[in-house]
């Protein structure tokens, strides 16, 4: 699809947008619908987008498959890490309200750190799973 | 009234898409209506207000699962399903049977928003009454999910990177080999 005008410059205006409607579903979720589950995927429809229109070479150059497979662990380490500093906090796994001076305050950010880690993990894994698909028998 | 005819005609357009989906011999138009079947799902969580479970399946179904459906097509490039040699009568009376037997179970299901349900009546009222003073969490689907039941998320997260190492491990190795840069379609 390299020589369609028109999509390439639609996916260009579009592709912000749904990364910025990806990471406000991420930090909004506490309030409205959505979550890290929901913005991953969103997030990785961005870039999909991106390599159906651009190619799979050019997707590659953003988001190289070594850089997503770390993150992809990442995410995981985040959401078991921070099960691991509420226990050093003295807490049960993965009781935030330890996290800060008061058990809201804790639970919060404890809401708000996990799903920023399923949201990288999702992403990435979605991206990895597609760029596989995608490269398969090329590049 | 009008909710009623919504929830008909939701109805009806799965089924029309799902008789569709079974009937269609081309595995693109398939995977289309696949994706139509998904974004009516979710219209019908909508209606029962799970809007948290209608943006995921939105976004899931109706999206990526689309896409890598069409990502495996171009794979295998091969477009068209085989007309089954002979006509499965006995697979269709057990489907039928099956189908019966679960809308016959439907009959004693409590019906839909009943607050009497068992469902309703376990750890539910506990997270609706407290769930915002405990966790400062206005959505308190996001409270149970990332809260309540962590573990349980953090599973789940465990799980999607597992699949995404099944795939790599699979397919992976095969992407290294040959050199031309070629579009993806």
């Amino acid at each position: 699809m390299k020589h369609n005008l028109i999509l390439r410059v639609v996916s260009k205006f579009l592709i912000p947008v749904i990364i910025l409607f990806a990471l406000y579903v991420q930090f909004h979720g506490d309030y409205g619908p959505g979550g890290g589950f929901q913005a991953g995927v969103i997030f990785s429809a961005a870039f999909i987008l991106y390599t159906l229109v651009f190619g799979l070479a050019a997707a590659e150059l953003v988001l190289p498959r070594r850089l997503l497979r770390h993150l992809a662990s990442l995410g995981v380490l985040i959401y078991a890490g921070t099960g691991v500093v509420t226990m050093l906090k003295g807490g049960n796994f993965l009781e935030y309200g330890v996290l800060a001076s008061t058990p809201v305050a804790g639970q919060h950010l404890g809401i708000l750190v996990i799903e920023l880690g399923v949201g990288i993990t999702v992403s990435s894994v979605m991206l990895l799973i597609f760029f596989t698909f995608a490269g398969y028998g090329k590049s | 009234m009008i909710d009623t005819l919504i929830d008909i005609v939701q109805l009806a357009f799965l089924a029309i898409t799902a008789v569709a989906i079974i009937r269609i011999r081309s595995l693109f138009a398939v995977i289309m209506l696949f994706g139509i079947f998904s974004l009516l799902s979710a219209g019908l969580f909508v209606i029962m207000d799970a809007s948290d479970v209608a943006f995921t399946e939105a976004a899931v179904g109706a999206g990526i699962s689309t896409v890598l459906m069409l990502a495996t097509l171009a794979i295998t490039k091969n477009l068209e399903e085989k007309r089954p040699s002979h006509r499965p009568w006995l697979p269709l009376i057990v489907v039928m049977v099956m189908g019966a037997a679960l809308v016959y179970g439907t009959v004693d299901i409590p019906s839909f928003g009943d607050p009497e349900a068992p469902v309703h009546k376990h750890v539910a009222p506990r997270y609706l009454e407290q769930g915002e003073e405990e966790t400062g969490v206005p959505n308190i689907v996001t409270a149970v999910l990332a809260s309540y039941r962590g573990f349980d998320t953090m599973g789940e997260v465990a799980v999607i990177l597992t699949a995404g190492m099944g795939v790599m491990l699979l397919l992976g190795g095969r992407a290294a080999r040959g050199k031309n840069d070629g579009d993806v379609r």
